[in-house]
């Protein structure tokens, strides 16, 4: 156990890691099928469905990162656990019920009588968005330390309509992906629009981020630090840019490279993940209590490690073998 | 007092979470494995009717699993918003147990749910097979390690407090403690027994308004053998569990007996009204001795009553006396009536057998009874909430036995803030619950008329069709 040094140090970290990892691959996946379901009220019945054939075999498996990474949170970090929902306690209760209604409206839209579709379509976008607006809220109420002040609320009122965007955008190249005809254009034209949310959204915690804390400030500003540092905007700046050049001139001859806004979109993800795990290490609760001091007892956490050492990778491995049966247009409906 | 009415709030939203929860994976645990027999029978034999008992059955599978998945999800963050403290304190024992279930269990079948149900024309027939199997695996994996975590709380060993906080010492003593056995084969008989009658209960129904096709009668059989082979397992296996409980948590089978001196010659009371205040029942009807004797297995032994757990200045510390009673007669009662109606349907089934030689005796279950199989439709719900009941406010004022009282664990988060989200909650249970149930009975409806059942779209039989493109 002492291999790697003091595991009251390596294992909080490694834990921090990969609960980072998991919010990342959350937001992502997540991020996308809720980014659907936002952009329900902008198609029609049939498309609709299409849409939702899309996602459906995914967005149960992709709810489950974020059950891992409240887990994780949970388990290594009990204390900071503990002081982050309740202090989130409202916007939590509202994510929770977003997320009970749009997951019971996949299955109640097809299986209620046909009269009540439209009712379930409308809580299915409901849901979508009452679960995305309070993930930006909560981004931005963590940005900000967890206080409850005027100013703090309204900037995170911001970011949570900036995510929200930013998830349909995301949704919406997912869509690209997996659509073809003139629901494909159509979501061509949904990614430009969402684009700006996420360029907002980036430039807004950016900015704010090093105002709210001197120590973040001099992180990032400070020299050599600042040398290091460049790479992460340029990196966003261009892919932004490459976005942009690029989904003005899709869809591509013949359907190549559907999958690569979505593909630029996670990249631009990762980016804009680094840039705040850099920002808040090492605290888990901002400027309040670092990883080192929330952990759980290293015993627990390396009988935890010990299993996801065996378990992630096979996790890894099965996800892939879903999407990859799942490949290819969700383009017909087939009623088997 | 604002925390006293916090505390209260939260007990309640944490009951009303947890009651709606639970009785999502009480089908789906079960309703898996039935599935996967369904689907093997179809492959060994060939015949249609077990494919068709699999199509409308897996519907009904995946609109319960979609609700117990949303409804889990509120579970897991309740913790942190609701009961820092309990993490805080035995976080070391609790972590590992929930991390193991998110990793061994929660991904394995939510990745292969989607497999099941829309890869059957995707994917190669074993492929499908073998998802089944590893969904049915997975909800049961989440059944264990959960009823660990639970039956820990109820029964801890294994562990050491150091200033205050639980550090594990012994892992294999935390998982087998000693009511984990007996709480997950109590709940797995409650799950595969919740099933049968569902499915009892909507074969008859389907049969009733005139849909006799030959899945429903294969569906309505097999349930009703089910049940009659699991009850009297379930009644052994509870009477155990009782035997474990009253070596562990004597307050609460004193509590559920309604008993409050402790002596011999304890009668099994039916009947009573309990009054907290003046420590006594009222209007009790009993028979005599029979509680002696089937907590210590002979006559006249000697049971722990309510006022040995009353501390010299005053302090209670056992439960509330009348939940806990009466949750335990409704279960025990609801098992009784299990055992009577599975009984009495396979008699009349194997004596039509006898009669005609047909494989599938059905025809002679008489119009009454199958009415009465409609009514136990969701009687498993019932014994498992109350039976959870029992257990849970059994283990009051603990919250982990003889370690943290449910108080210490409460946030300090305004009550109307509580209220607030409870009430919110409750709404969408109420109208879920309401959805739920009705769509139910509208799918049956809709195969017993004979309309195709995949006739619409749907997005769990819908197929994701690949169009070669690149
Ligand atoms: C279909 C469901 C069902 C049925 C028919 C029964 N039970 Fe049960 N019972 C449960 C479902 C259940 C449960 C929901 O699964 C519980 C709650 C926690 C647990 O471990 O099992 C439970 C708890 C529970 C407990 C409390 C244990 C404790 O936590 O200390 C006892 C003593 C019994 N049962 C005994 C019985 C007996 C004697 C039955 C005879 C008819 C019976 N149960 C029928
Ligand atoms: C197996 C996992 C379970 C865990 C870890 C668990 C944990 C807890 C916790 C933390 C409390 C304290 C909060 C409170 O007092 O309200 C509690 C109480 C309670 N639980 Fe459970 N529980 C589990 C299963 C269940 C199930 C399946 C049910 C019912 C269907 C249930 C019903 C209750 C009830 C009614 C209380 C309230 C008792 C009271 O306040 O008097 N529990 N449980
Ligand atoms: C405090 C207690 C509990 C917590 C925190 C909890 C948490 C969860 C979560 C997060 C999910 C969704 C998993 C996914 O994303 O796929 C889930 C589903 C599930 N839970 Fe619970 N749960 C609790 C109690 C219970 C109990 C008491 C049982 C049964 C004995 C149970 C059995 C299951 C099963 C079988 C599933 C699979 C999904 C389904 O069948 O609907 N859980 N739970």
């Amino acid at each position: 156990m002492d291999l790697f040094g003091d595991p009251a140090i390596w294992l909080p970290f490694t834990f921090a890691a990969l609960m980072g990892v998991s919010i990342l691959i959350y937001v992502v996946l997540d991020g996308f099928d809720l980014g659907v379901g936002l952009l329900f009220p902008f198609s029609d019945d049939d498309e609709k469905d299409r849409m939702v054939a899309a996602i459906g075999p995914f967005w149960d498996a992709n709810e489950t990162w974020l059950v891992l990474a409240v887990g994780l949170l949970l388990v290594a970090f009990p204390a900071a656990h503990g002081a982050i929902l309740t202090a989130l306690y409202l916007p939590v209760a509202v994510m929770l019920i977003g997320l009970i209604l749009r997951g019971v409206a996949f299955e109640f839209r097809v299986k209620a009588p046909t009269k009540y579709k439209p009712l379930w379509n409308n809580l299915f976008f409901t849901g979508s968005l009452m679960t995305s607006f309070s993930q930006g809220f909560m981004l931005g109420m963590y940005v900000m330390g967890l206080t409850w002040t005027w100013a703090h609320v309204g900037f995170a009122l911001l970011t949570a309509v900036f995510l929200t965007v930013a998830y349909s955008f995301i949704g919406a190249t997912w869509v690209i992906h997996k659509s073809e005809g003139y629901l494909q254009v159509k979501a061509v034209d949904w990614a430009k629009g969402g684009i700006w949310g996420l360029v907002l959204g980036i430039g807004a915690i950016s900015i704010a981020t090093p105002y709210v804390s001197a120590r973040i400030f001099d992180k990032w500003f400070g020299f050599p630090e600042i040398l290091y540092l460049a790479p992460l905007p340029i990196v966003s700046g261009l892919l932004i840019v490459w976005l942009w050049w690029m989904l003005q001139r899709m869809p591509f001859y013949n359907d190549r490279y559907s999958w690569l806004p979505f593909a630029a979109a996670t990249a631009l993800w990762i980016t804009a993940f680094i840039g705040m795990a850099y920002s808040f290490y090492p605290y888990v609760v901002p400027e309040k209590m670092t990883l080192y001091e929330s952990a759980s007892a290293p015993e627990s956490l390396f009988i935890i490690l010990i299993g996801t050492a065996f378990v992630l990778p096979t996790i890894i491995a099965y996800t892939v073998l879903a999407y990859t049966v799942f490949r290819g247009k969700a383009a017909e409906l087939r009623y088997d | 007092m604002e925390v006293m009415d916090t505390l209260l709030l939260s007990r309640i939203q944490f009951a009303a979470n947890i009651s709606f929860h639970i009785l999502f994976p009480t089908i789906t645990i079960a309703l898996g494995w039935v599935l996967l027999y369904f689907k093997l029978r179809f492959v060994r034999s060939g015949d249609d009717r077990w494919m068709e008992a699999y199509q409308f059955w897996v519907k009904i599978f995946a609109l319960s699993f979609a609700m117990g998945v949303v409804s889990g999800i509120t579970m897991s963050f309740q913790f942190g918003t609701n009961w820092p403290g309990f993490m805080e304190t035995v976080g070391n024992i609790a972590g590992p147990l929930l991390a193991y279930e998110v990793m061994t269990a929660f991904f394995l079948e939510a990745v292969f749910l989607g497999i099941m149900l829309f890869g059957f024309s995707r994917v190669p027939g074993w492929l499908h097979t073998m998802a089944t199997f590893l969904v049915a695996f997975g909800t049961t994996m989440s059944a264990f390690w959960i009823i660990v975590l639970n039956s820990w709380m109820h029964t801890p060993q294994g562990f050491e407090m150091i200033e205050g906080v639980a550090h594990a010492t012994d892992w294999w003593a935390i998982i087998f403690n000693p009511s984990m056995p007996y709480r997950f084969m109590h709940m797995m008989l409650a799950s595969f027994l919740t099933v049968s009658f569902l499915i009892a209960g909507i074969s008859a129904f389907r049969w009733l308004i005139g849909g006799q096709t030959k899945g429903v009668r294969a569906a309505l059989q097999t349930a009703v053998f089910a049940a009659a082979l699991l009850i009297p397992v379930q009644i052994f296996v509870g009477d155990m569990h009782g035997l474990n409980t009253k070596e562990y948590q004597p307050a609460k089978v004193a509590a559920m007996e309604g008993h409050w001196e402790t002596g011999g010659n304890v009668p099994l009371i039916l009947f009573a009204i309990p009054d907290q205040e003046a420590r006594e029942n009222h209007y009790e009807i009993g028979i005599p001795n029979l509680a002696s004797f089937i907590l210590t297995h002979t006559w006249d032994g000697e049971v722990k009553g309510l006022n040995d757990f009353v501390t010299e200045d005053g302090e209670v510390l056992h439960p509330r006396v009348a939940p806990v009673f009466w949750g335990f007669r409704v279960m025990v009662g609801t098992g009784l009536a299990m055992l009577a109606i599975s009984w009495a349907g396979v008699y009349l089934i194997l004596r039509r057998r006898r009669e005609t030689g047909d494989r599938f005796g059905v025809e002679g279950l008489p119009r009454f009874y199958l009415y009465g199989l409609v009514a136990m439709t969701f009687s498993g719900w019932l014994a498992t909430l109350s039976g959870w009941y029992v257990t849970e406010i059994g283990r009051q004022p603990w919250l982990v036995q003889g370690v943290m009282t449910t108080k210490q664990a409460v946030a300090d988060v305004p009550a109307p803030m509580v209220l607030s989200t409870l009430i919110a909650y409750l709404a969408v249970y109420a109208i879920l619950l309401g959805a739920y149930i009705t769509v139910i009975f509208y799918l049956a409806r809709k195969a017993a008329k004979g309309e195709k059942l995949q006739g619409r779209l749907s997005s769990t039989e819908a197929e994701v069709v690949a169009v070669p493109g690149e």
